[in-house]
């Protein structure tokens, strides 16, 4: 079980406050990713429902049990930091014993326990190296099995992926959702990476200085952004955001629309431009259009075997079912 | 031609140079007192035996006799080897507490710390001199340990503090979600990882004690006095007896000498206090 309750919560550093009062349900088995730009309070967040850092007000109910007094080694939580935090004197072996030992458990069963989480990790030949021996990944995946050993009612994991190169973040990103499958066990997991958080999550809470600005499924948020900011941060590449007189035609302050749903032509459309540069991944193309009012400059996804050149002239019709509206307080008009 | 830095003659040479004059010039009265203390008495002070004379080990030989060498050494040994232990046994739970849970006063108590160390010892000497001679603690072992310890507490403190700082906070805190509590932390994961740090404290403070002469001296008598207070207490009435007082003098700062030489890396490890990895 692992249904996590914030109620009211707040947190202040001195006469700084990081957390305005704050109420979030995580029901057990969701997987929720806490997505922001640096310095929005996501770790702050999760450290707190870690236990690892005081609330200044509020509370935190862990399975329908007040945690807010307790301390971290006793809310059965799990966590994996970003810089994988191993004990570096102790082997692999030991490091994911480590919590068991803690428990007090018999030898045996720890072995027994450790020896399953390395074969479920692809970890086996490892187990009597230390951490300095291991690979980035490697060390990622101790720190995971660290975690896993201890059954424990939440997983918590602090960017995890950060330290690791893009290849190996796709493919821990992977791993990480497939133990979510397995387990089906509450995670919850923060990353600026909205790419991540897209890819990973039941539920995603956009945060922007300590405020939640949606919560809701990667989908939801994709196609109902609350506001301008969500409409913003989710998507890549970024929404394009649409004011003066072109907004005033649908009645909005803002208008946004996805680069991948403006259709590209050479010959005639509803905005004219310029290319600037044009960014070709072989399955899209990215092409940075300036001139268009409002806009400057308006990314579009186009095939990935369109030829445009630096400088040539294109012409833009957004699809009309995919405009996002927003009013002069940057909310969603439906 | 890419463009190189060169090192200068004098850094090739000068320097090098320097260091063994600076080093011969500190390293002259060890040398000399040893040198002396295989001489006897009366060929110590004889100029035309300076460099030339027939080596003697009687004043080693007679050390015991003399001046009862083994019970101040042994006194010594007690004195700093327990004086160290308690104040790690101190300095570690409050270092940890410093440096991984620190607070806003934190600077300002590790500063405090320190500026016991700038007031001069004579400013205490006779209160504590009353104040142990009434409740009986003068001249006795506990009460050299306790002088030693609280002494050397605030730069142990600051040498573990910034060893600490090291250690990533979340590899502590790792421990804390892992089901570790407090004397846990300390013992699993802190000191394993600080323990070189930890040693060359320790083997610090140790010489510290060791070299303390200030208090050894005035708040002992006979039964915890030190080697200190030994060679101190030789000076008047044996005034000529260089040799003899030689021989005494190098057994009393030998052990500490091959400790230190032996020790050298960790030495200057611990008096960097950490900037050198």
């Amino acid at each position: 079980m692992g249904r996590i309750v914030l109620k009211n919560v707040t947190k202040s550093f001195g006469n700084t406050q990081v957390i305005p009062p704050l109420d979030l349900t995580i029901e057990d088995g969701e997987f929720t990713v806490f997505v922001g730009p640096s310095g929005c309070g996501k770790s702050t967040l999760l450290r707190m429902i870690a236990g690892l850092e005081d609330l200044t007000s509020g509370y935190i109910e862990i399975d329908g049990d007040d945690a807010t007094q307790v301390p971290p080694s006793e809310r059965g939580l799990a966590m994996v930091f970003q810089s994988y935090a191993l004990y570096p004197h102790m082997t692999v072996r030991k490091n994911i014993g480590f919590p068991l030992r803690m428990a007090k458990m018999d030898q045996s069963e720890i072995d027994k326990k450790v020896e399953t989480a390395a074969k479920s990790l692809n970890l086996m030949d490892y187990l009597d190296r230390k951490p300095a021996d291991l690979s980035g990944g490697q060390r990622q995946r101790v720190a995971i099995g660290r975690a896993i050993v201890r059954e424990p009612a939440a997983f918590l994991f602090d960017e995890p992926l950060s330290n690791l190169d893009a290849a190996l973040r796709v493919g821990m990103r992977l791993e990480i959702g497939e133990l979510h499958e397995r387990l089906q066990t509450t995670m919850i997991y923060v990353t600026h990476d909205q790419v991540e958080a897209m890819t990973m999550a039941n539920k995603i809470v956009v945060l922007q200085a300590g405020v939640i600005e949606q919560v809701g499924s990667p989908l939801e948020l994709y196609h109902k952004p609350r506001n301008k900011f969500v409409a913003g941060f989710i998507g890549s590449p970024k929404m394009n955001l649409i004011e003066g007189s072109e907004a005033a035609k649908h009645g909005a302050q803002t208008i946004g629309i996805r680069p991948e749903h403006i259709d590209v032509s050479t010959t005639d459309g509803m905005w004219e431009g310029k290319v600037g540069v044009a960014e070709h991944l072989g399955s899209d193309t990215f092409i940075h259009v300036h001139g268009v009012e409002g806009c400057d400059p308006m990314t579009v996804r186009a095939a990935g075997d369109m030829s445009v050149k630096n400088g040539e002239t294109v012409f833009l019709t957004p699809q009309s079912q995919n405009i996002h509206k927003f009013d002069a307080e940057g909310l969603r008009i439906e | 031609m890419a463009i190189v830095a060169k090192s200068s003659k004098f850094g090739k040479y000068g320097r090098p140079t320097l260091a063994w004059i600076v080093g011969l010039l500190f390293f002259f009265p060890i040398f000399w007192m040893v040198l002396t203390s295989f001489k006897t008495d009366a060929d110590a002070v004889k100029p035309e035996h300076l460099i030339w004379f027939t080596p003697t080990l009687e004043n080693y030989l007679n050390m015991t006799e003399n001046y009862d060498y083994w019970r101040f050494a042994k006194n010594s040994v007690i004195t700093a080897v327990m004086a160290t232990l308690f104040t790690l046994f101190v300095g570690i739970p409050a270092a940890y507490a410093m440096a991984f849970n620190p607070s806003r006063a934190t600077k300002d108590v590790l500063m405090w710390m320190l500026s016991t160390k700038m007031l001069p010892a004579a400013a205490v000497l006779y209160p504590m001199t009353f104040l142990t001679k009434s409740v009986g603690l003068f001249d006795t072992k506990f009460l050299i340990v306790m002088v030693l310890s609280l002494i050397n507490l605030p730069i142990v403190i600051w040498m573990l503090f910034t060893y600490f700082k090291e250690i990533p906070k979340d590899i502590i805190e790792a421990g804390k979600m892992d089901g570790v509590n407090t004397w846990g932390e300390i013992k699993e994961i802190l000191i394993p990882l600080a323990w070189g740090g930890i040693a060359s404290t320790a083997l610090l403070c140790f010489i510290f004690c060791w070299n303390e002469a200030y208090w050894t001296v005035r708040l002992t008598t006979t039964d915890a006095a030190t080697l200190s207070k030994l060679i101190e207490g030789n000076r008047a009435p044996e005034g000529l007896f260089f040799g003899r007082l030689s021989a005494v003098s190098a057994a009393a700062v030998g052990p500490i000498v091959v400790l230190g030489w032996f020790c050298q890396k960790q030495l200057v490890q611990g008096l960097t206090f950490g900037a050198v990895k």
